[in-house]
């Protein structure tokens, strides 16, 4: 494809929202309140050192030690803290244990509260009126559109998340997966079963 | 499979700088996050049904207009000097031949 450099004489010019964010950070600046380079350091650790890893890594110990289990049900703030999974959004954090019985579903109904220490940033969808307007009202059709079906019998229990506490589903383990080391689960825990959108082993 | 690699917090630069922004302002103690967590609750739940959010551009629109706001009351950032920035960084993108690198020339030092 040929593009005609030539007709931009000057530099592309940024949306609106681009060009309003800048203007935000430049008041910003000139009054002293922020680091440009405290910016980047923010990105960057929720780019590259925070994420839905944190959360498989606790999970996956859960399943594989029943004492681990249940100190972190008990009381997760401890269990967090000692490997280092505080943070902010995480403050306080409860874990809820999917069993045949229960499935647990997580949602931020008034913004988009979530536990940036363990998942990072939600998804889009997390995020969406759809999901936050909907999964409330429907769970099980929205657990059906995210490729999850339930037995009849399991009760779908849904948590709404606030600024003071955030959930994380501590998902069943499938029998062909119990021969799973630590570092083998941690690779199939995925961050939507630990917002119970997923089940551990299907493929969202 | 690797999880790290479906792991995307960010769609676009603006949406990080403005997330980072939010948290770098709460962590040096000009708000805290309560208060914004209560403003930006408040505008998604009373932002008409043409603001409706279905990507992450929605999103961080709401969240822009509601932390300029935020910033107005909180840290007496004033809209008129925000509109002049906007502006001063309008020009400047329009000024600068196409390649260079963009600057508001009453800030950068050199």
């Amino acid at each position: 494809m040929s593009h005609d450099v030539e007709k931009h004489s000057h530099s592309l010019l940024p949306s609106d929202p681009e060009l309003k964010v800048k203007a935000l950070e430049t008041a910003l600046v000139k009054r002293g309140l922020i680091d440009p380079a405290a910016l980047d350091e923010i990105i960057d650790t929720y780019q590259n050192k925070i994420g839905p890893k944190n959360g498989a890594k606790i999970i996956a110990k859960a399943l594989l030690d029943k004492n681990f289990k249940k100190a972190l049900i008990d009381d997760p703030m401890q269990i967090l803290e000692k490997h280092g999974f505080l943070g902010r959004q995480g403050e306080h954090v409860k874990v809820v244990e999917n069993t045949p019985k229960i499935h647990n579903i997580v949602v931020c109904t008034l913004c988009s509260c979530y536990p940036w220490p363990l998942l990072g940033i939600p998804p889009t969808w997390y995020k969406s009126d759809e999901y936050r307007s909907r999964v409330v009202r429907e769970p099980r059709k929205c657990l059906s559109e995210f490729g999850v079906t339930l037995p009849k019998n399991t009760k779908v229990r849904v948590w709404d998340s606030t600024a003071e506490i955030r959930y994380l589903v501590l998902p069943i383990l499938p029998d062909k997966y119990k021969d799973f080391d630590e570092e083998q689960l941690i690779e199939i825990i995925s961050r939507d079963a630990m917002i119970g959108t997923a089940l551990i082993g299907s493929s969202s | 499979m690797s999880l790290r690699a479906e792991y995307r917090p960010f769609h676009e630069p603006w949406h990080a700088q403005i997330f980072a922004l939010t948290v770098h302002l709460n962590e040096q103690g000009h708000f805290n996050w309560k208060d914004w967590s209560k403003a930006f609750s408040g505008a998604l739940s009373s932002k008409g049904s043409k603001d409706l959010i279905i990507n992450d551009d929605d999103y961080y629109v709401i969240w822009l207009r509601t932390l300029e706001k935020f910033l107005v009351e909180t840290v007496k950032i004033q809209s008129d000097e925000i509109t002049q920035y906007f502006q001063d960084w309008q020009s400047a993108f329009l000024n600068t031949p196409h390649g260079q690198p963009v600057k508001l020339k009453n800030l950068s030092p050199d």
